[in-house]
């Protein structure tokens, strides 16, 4: 027996029933090829021997005995920088079905232990709550006292919405006749795929969305728009006519700036617009962060920065002092540097103080738009507290700005945008469709097309997200080739196709009861109803049960 | 769905002929009520100047009518006529009318030379003044219009019964144009004012269909803070509102009408010779695009007459007739009691990118299409 003393045990040790998740490993099937273990993006199983007694029982003599052999087997790491994040690679090369993650039922100790060497948890993915409010919208109205109903197969549906600042029509007209500048629009898809960067994506990825966003609208002319994130974007891309389709994003770093601007002459059409980045769902009041994993020789030429260096974007846009400042000098220097032919909008974090900034918006000529991204948005990279604890949700969020600019007559003069949760539990066409009739103008869709078009295996329940570190099992969010190598851009792209003409034939489907068809049914209430009076208030819609 | 009857004819003439259209059509809607709008009116026993405005209404009360007459009073009105309807009360489902009123009245003396544009605001603010007080005393009093030559009435029933009531059929009322419209509301409750034609400043549409469009464009025309925009007990209300918004406030003329309820398609503008315009003009007003199905029919001051159809209407309402005399129904058997003598090859049903239009001259309708050049100077 050993000496109770003479246990080996710190603060921080744990035993893999501890770990958030627990890998079942099944040595009956298990033929030690080696593939799991090789895969594991985090080194969380290795492949390990050790001596095991065999018991000799033999009951005719008085003597017990063992013998021993070498035995060869998996087994799961219990530090906690190698713990398993249940992405089940694992299990997806496993060839025997061997060997696969199972989360904890019990409860997580692991969680107490997290922060080691003085350092806060950091992760990538989306908020770890599974609930999400836009689930539980239902479209109430359905339209059949009148002509035939619509067909959704049949009918001509006019789905696209306009990026852009509207002018009010008394404007428009006089500044037509005047022969005065009428701020640029664009008809584009309500659905957008937001934010990544050109570094926080592989470049297999990048090209995968690229390459489906290009089929969208030159072959099935579904006009859907993609947006860079921070980090500017390949040379060779804003050189392309594929330009039309992206919208570039400005953040507090100004990454990739140089090489954009410098590109401009040489450009063969205009962006479809440009978002100035304030503030992201995820980590609301924090600034990029690419973390040094990721810095790879590309990504340092694209942002103009030395190699395996951490990229931080101040959490402030520092040259500027409020967002007037910002809507006078960096919204105004975006449009000229574009001749005012290309709309120029910020992007802020659902927050309190949204409708102030709306209303600033309002009230400055050159304001293209304005998106709001709410608790639920994803990130690449983020303080776990931030990510879970840090925000606003976007329903109420957007529906008070809308409802805002209602008051004023204003309604969309200011297109709103609104993300944080799109599709979180794959709702994705009845999530958007319910923020459009809550008042947006369009969605965009982030960790849903990662998740959808890519196979991205980050979870609500934690699972893999370890975006931020370079060693995303699927190869969407590394700068390592052997990772990003595993994603095919042809497959991606072949996704995204499918994702949206799969969102599109559903909006139909919710738009035709509605008697929805001629134009995107923006800010139509009348339709949503939700089984919480408490919400239903809020949200100024119906309370259905 | 509500039945839609219209007439305009050069020769002043009774209701009673437009509500036994309604009469024809009677299958297919549920006989909730009945909506009037007579213009270019003549009274059997009074000599109409058509520039005095005329008050249309119901006072459900004694006190009601008092107020009325006060608040008339007050604001320098003089009443020069009261139509005296020949009533048969036991025909009315309603209990509480005390007195439908159609009233002349000579402007007040403070009014002289002010511009038109000033004397319409005047008119429309009393009538929303007196719709007001009537609402602040438990809708007691219901006033529906208030402008030169134009007589309103609704009423709750089936057209003809209605009809019967108000002695229509006496023909102590003749009008150049009526419009008729038997109520049913497709979405919302059932009120007085949801009734078809709606009225502002002159401009009155009626409407079948269903407007789904609704609540978007009732937030967006009652954010413009302008005092005509209120009510919205029904969807179609907004059509009213929108034609007077494109005429009077945006100054565009009526053929600017469809391309503002129901724009062309984008791959439809750009072969258009206006289409730059045009696109502009969509993207400034589609918080005023319609998404029907809905037919609408209108009148104008100057006795135009128009019809509308959106995209997804698919049973076209029909104009037919003869020179100097024309009639619009939602159902082809609406125009065949209205003008059984007419040339059936002159009938007309417009789809899509049509609006019918027929001029106060009365001679032949006009047929204008989006897709034709739109006669614009701005747009030049
Ligand atoms: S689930 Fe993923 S992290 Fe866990 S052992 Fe398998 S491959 Fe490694
Ligand atoms: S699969 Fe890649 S992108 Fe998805 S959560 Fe894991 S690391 Fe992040």
């Amino acid at each position: 027996m050993v000496a109770v003393a003479a246990v080996a045990t710190t603060p921080s040790s744990l035993t893999y029933h501890d770990l958030p998740w627990i890998i079942d490993h099944r040595e009956d099937r298990c033929t030690l090829c080696g593939r799991c273990t090789s895969v594991c993006p985090v080194e969380a199983i290795h492949l390990t021997y050790r001596r095991q007694r065999l018991p000799n029982l033999d009951l005719l003599k008085k003597e017990r005995g063992s013998t021993f052999r070498t035995f060869v087997g998996i087994r799961q790491r219990t530090e906690l920088s190698r713990r398993c994040i249940g992405c089940g690679m694992c299990s997806m090369v496993c060839p025997n079905e061997a060997i696969g993650p199972r989360p904890n039922a019990n409860d997580e100790r692991a969680r107490f232990h997290i922060h080691q060497k003085m350092d806060a948890w950091k992760r990538g993915g989306r908020r770890n709550v599974r609930e999400s409010l836009l689930d539980r919208i239902v479209f109430t109205r359905i339209s059949m006292l009148t002509d035939p109903a619509l067909d959704a197969g049949r009918h001509e549906f006019f789905l696209n919405t306009i990026l852009g600042r509207i002018l009010s029509p008394e404007e428009f007209l006089r500044r037509h006749a005047k022969g005065e500048w009428i701020p640029p629009t664009r008809e584009i898809f309500p659905f957008i795929i937001g934010s990544m960067s050109f570094g926080a994506l592989s470049p297999n990825m990048w090209l995968g969305l690229l390459q489906g966003v290009a089929y969208l609208n030159e072959v099935l002319k579904i006009p859907v728009v993609m947006a860079t994130g921070e980090g500017g974007c390949p040379p060779w891309v804003l050189r392309s006519p594929f330009l039309k389709y992206i919208i570039l994003q400005i953040a507090s770093g100004y990454f990739g700036w140089d090489e954009i601007i410098r590109a401009i002459p040489q450009m063969q059409c205009d962006p479809a617009a440009i978002e100035i980045k304030y503030g992201q769902g995820a980590k609301p009041g924090d600034g990029g962060l690419l973390m040094w994993f990721k810095v790879s020789k590309l990504i340092a030429r694209l942002r103009g920065v030395p190699e395996r260096v951490d990229l931080p974007s101040p959490p402030v846009h520092q040259t500027l002092y409020s967002i007037e400042e910002s809507v006078m000098k960096m919204i105004q220097t975006m449009s000229m540097a574009w001749g005012f032919r290309v709309p120029v909008y910020p992007k802020i974090s659902g927050s309190t103080s949204a409708k102030s900034v709306l209303n600033n918006l309002v009230r400055n000529p050159y304001a293209a738009g304005l998106l709001i991204d709410g608790i639920d948005g994803g990130t690449g990279a983020a303080y776990n507290v931030s990510m879970d604890a840090t925000g606003h949700p976007i329903a109420s969020n957007l529906r008070e700005c809308y409802l805002d600019l209602v008051a004023q007559g204003r309604q969309n003069e200011i297109p709103l945008f609104a993300a944080g949760g799109v599709g979180k539990n794959g709702n994705v066409a009845q999530n958007g469709m319910a923020l459009i009739m809550l008042g947006a103008s369009g969605v965009h869709l982030g960790k849903y097309i990662m998740q959808a078009a890519a196979g991205c295996l980050g979870s609500e329940r934690n699972r893999c997200n370890v975006c931020n570190i370079g060693l995303c099992p699927k190869g969407i969010t590394s700068q390592n080739p052997k990772l990003y190598r595993r994603l095919d851009p042809d497959d991606v792209a072949q996704r995204v196709v499918d994702v949206f003409g799969g969102i599109r034939t559903e909006i139909k489907k919710i738009m035709a009861p509605l008697g929805r068809s001629q134009s995107l049914p923006i800010g139509m209430s009348d339709a949503l109803g939700i089984d919480d009076e408490a919400v239903a208030k809020r949200l100024a819609i119906r309370y259905v049960c | 769905m509500c039945r839609l009857a219209m007439k305009t004819a050069s020769e002043p003439f009774g209701p009673h002929g437009v509500l036994t259209a309604m009469e024809a059509m009677q299958e297919g809607y549920d006989g909730s009520g009945l909506g009037l709008l007579l213009r270019g009116v003549r009274f059997a026993d009074y000599n109409y100047q058509a520039d005095a405005p005329i008050l249309s209404g119901i006072a459900h009360s004694e006190a009601a009518l008092h107020r009325l007459d006060e608040r008339m009073q007050a604001k320098g009105f003089a009443l020069k006529y009261d139509h005296e309807f020949d009533l048969r009360p036991g025909l009315i489902e309603a209990r509480d009318r005390h007195k439908y009123f159609v009233r002349v009245y000579s402007p007040p003396a403070s009014w002289k030379g002010l511009p038109k544009e000033a004397v319409a605001d005047e008119l429309m603010l009393t009538r929303v003044g007196l719709r007001q007080d009537g609402e602040a005393h438990g809708n007691d009093l219901t006033a529906f219009s208030f402008w030169p030559d134009v007589v309103m009435i609704k009423e709750v029933g089936w057209p003809l019964q209605v009809g019967a009531a108000l002695g229509l059929a006496d023909d102590r009322i003749k009008a150049r144009v009526v419009m008729a419209q038997g109520r049913q509301n497709t979405n919302y409750g059932i009120n007085l004012y949801a009734c078809h034609p709606f009225f502002i400043q002159g401009i009155a549409t009626m409407t079948n269909g269903e407007n789904t469009a609704f609540v978007p464009i009732k937030e967006y025309l009652s954010g413009s803070q302008y005092p005509g925009y209120i009510g919205y007990q029904s969807d179609s209300e907004v059509f009213t509102h929108i034609l007077h918004y494109t005429l009077r406030r945006l100054g565009l003329p009526l053929e600017a009408y469809k391309h503002v309820i129901t724009p062309l398609k984008t791959e439809e503008l750009d072969s258009h010779p206006q289409g730059a315009f045009l696109k502009g003009l969509r993207t400034a007003c589609r918080r005023l695009i319609i998404d029907g199905p809905n037919c609408v029919m209108g009148s104008l001051p100057d006795e135009t007459v128009l019809l509308v159809m959106d995209h997804k209407k698919l049973r076209p309402a029909t104009i037919g007739g003869k020179p100097g005399e024309w009639a619009l129904a939602s159902e082809m058997c609406g125009v065949d009691a209205m003008i059984p003598d007419r040339d059936r090859s002159l009938d007309f049903q417009p789809m899509r990118e049509n609006t019918v239009v027929v001029p106060p001259h009365r001679q032949e309708y006009a047929i204008w299409s989006q897709l034709q050049p739109l006669p614009l100077p701005q747009a030049a």
